[in-house]
């Protein structure tokens, strides 16, 4: 590749990295929109921080949000477990348990949570009863279904039981991820199905698994604040329970915004991290990556046009 | 439990994929302690039949069988009961394989990928998995890429890693599928002189599909030429990569058949 390299060259060549002028329009027209708007947050008084702020560690805000985390980690919870199993169902050999896994996906993804959630809430309407026990014989347990559905459980089964039908693509995704030598060269090695699949297919899998699930995770936290519905006080109701007596409508909603970006902030950091653990062996992604100057994404490389040899 | 014999025996083995029949019906016996070359034109089954020997590929009928025992069954009350998961995994801890694209684990370093199986298989603790596999890096000449991952190795590396990953498990009998078709030509040559190696050692069975005639004739105790699903032709490499042994062989010797 060198040989037409002249060895009586006196100096060597400069390259100038190209301008982007494009750039720079866009950076001054953020710059305004910017200021503009930071300007309008500090000076118009119909904000109300005070309010805000006021309201940012009041009691009954910080049990919402209190229940608003539970639920949303409760809800994944429930949604990863059954996930995985239908995910599992669904690439298994038997028709059967891949057909009850597609007839899952296809009723829970296909109503609107929003009525899941108000279907579990009455189910007493459908059931007034229920009872454990096998079909026909006796019952080993039976009680009222107003006693075990209360608006938290209720809240619970309408998001995990969503929730999973959608894990269970993600899984499956990951899973169908890794290619079937994987598989063999852990069978050859003698490893069992199980040992194979949490030693080589799942880290690999996770991958793939870990962006989307912590959109879900994000997803989720925003969803929760659909149970409000269902009267279940978590951190939006009780926002509007308050509003709902003081009238600082917007003051509370800004309030509670800056909660959920807070919870959704930690939720982003959380998942960098899964993924960086699971970035081993690959390059590119996030595994290799350099650290940037703020200015490198407008000067090109972040590496200053200068001699190459 | 310590078989003696780890001599390879297919009776009748019979293997389809819907209405095509890729084995139609092939018996072999590979004696123990031998290099036994399997060649001929491609999609003639010589992969599926090395398959069938871990059973990777599981057959329609007949049988194979390594050493006394027959392989993904268990003779019990005058039947054939098939293993379980973990059964099977016991008789393919004794049988090592090399696949013609490594499948190394990309999640693992060099030396992780062949202390798996001991460490999680054979379940040796972790220093003495870990020394097996440095062991058997050395072997290979890769002492100084224990660390590294597969996507940081070139091709002729990965395949000697792949190498060491079967013997970690000190296995009696190692199948190679196309070791080397994966690879650049002027890796080859890497990956041929540590099988040669293997091969000088005599203290396992090899059974090794490959387009390597050259290597065939140099290293293997038998050549086995497979056309169309059955065995065309079975000796020592003089008999059978040799013109004269069969139409079908002279036409793939002389480059016709691929």
């Amino acid at each position: 590749m060198t040989t037409s390299l002249r060895t009586d060259a006196p100096t060597e060549p400069v390259f100038v990295a190209r301008r982007h002028p494009g750039r720079w329009v866009g950076v001054c027209v953020i710059v305004a929109i910017g200021s503009a708007l930071g300007y309008s947050l500090a000076t118009n008084p119909r904000f109300q921080w005070g309010v805000v702020f006021g309201y940012l560690f009041d009691p009954q805000i910080i049990a919402g949000l209190g229940t608003t985390g539970a639920l949303t980690a409760i809800a994944m919870v429930l949604g990863i477990v059954l996930g995985v199993v239908l995910a599992t169902m669904r690439v298994s050999g038997s028709r059967i348990l891949r057909a009850a896994s597609g007839l899952y996906l296809w009723f829970f993804r296909g109503t609107p949570v929003l009525v899941q959630l108000i279907f579990w809430y009455n189910l007493g309407y459908l059931y007034p009863d229920l009872r454990i026990g096998l079909p026909f014989g006796s019952a080993l347990w039976t009680g009222q279904t107003n006693d075990v559905i209360t608006p938290l459980t209720a809240a619970i089964l309408g998001l995990g039981l969503n929730e999973g039908a959608y894990l269970a693509e993600i899984v499956r995704a990951g899973l169908i991820s890794v290619p079937d030598g994987q598989r063999e060269a852990a069978a050859s090695i003698g490893l069992t199905r199980l040992q194979a699949f949490r030693r080589i297919i799942l880290p690999q899998a996770m991958r793939v698994i870990v962006p989307p699930t912590g959109n879900e995770t994000i997803g989720m936290l925003k969803t929760t604040s659909m149970v409000s519905v269902i009267a279940l006080a978590d951190l939006l109701y009780s926002a509007q329970q308050i509003y709902a007596r003081t009238f600082e409508t917007i003051p509370l909603l800004i309030c509670v915004s800056l909660w959920y970006l807070l919870l959704t902030s930690v939720l982003s950091v959380g998942q960098g991290w899964i993924e960086r653990h699971y970035a081993r062996g690959v390059r590119g992604a996030t595994g290799y990556r350099r650290r940037r100057t703020p200015f490198a994404a407008l000067t090109g490389t972040g590496r200053r046009a200068g001699v190459r040899p | 439990m310590k078989p003696v014999d780890h001599s390879v025996t297919l009776h009748n083995v019979v293997k389809r994929y819907g209405q095509h029949e890729v084995l139609r019906g092939v018996s072999l016996s590979i004696p123990a302690n031998t290099v036994t070359c399997v060649v001929g034109p491609s999609g003639s089954g010589k992969s599926t039949l090395l398959r069938t020997i871990n059973r990777l590929t599981p057959i329609d009928a007949g049988t194979v069988r390594v050493g006394d025992q027959i392989i993904g069954y268990e003779q019990r009350d005058g039947r054939y009961h098939e293993l379980s998961d973990r059964q099977l995994c016991r008789q393919r801890r004794r049988i090592g394989m090399v696949f013609q694209d490594f499948n190394l684990f990309p999640h693992l370093t060099a030396v992780q990928n062949v202390g798996e199986g001991p460490r999680r298989a054979l379940r040796l603790d972790a220093a003495t998995a870990r020394n097996r596999a440095l062991e058997l890096l050395r072997r290979v000449g890769l002492t100084d890429k224990a660390d590294s991952y597969p996507g940081q190795l070139s091709g002729g590396q990965q395949q000697r890693v792949a190498i060491a990953r079967a013997l970690a498990m000190r296995p009696e009998l190692i199948l190679f599928d196309e070791p080397t078709s994966a690879l650049d030509p002027e890796l080859v040559a890497e990956v041929l002189a540590v099988m040669r190696q293997l091969a000088a050692e005599a203290s396992t069975t090899m059974v090794v599909v490959t387009h390597e005639i050259g290597f065939a004739r140099e290293v293997a105790d038998a050549v086995v030429f497979m056309d169309d699903g059955r065995i065309e032709a079975v000796g020592t490499p003089a008999e059978v990569l040799h013109p004269d042994a069969s139409p079908r062989i002279a036409a793939f010797l002389s480059g016709n058949l691929k």
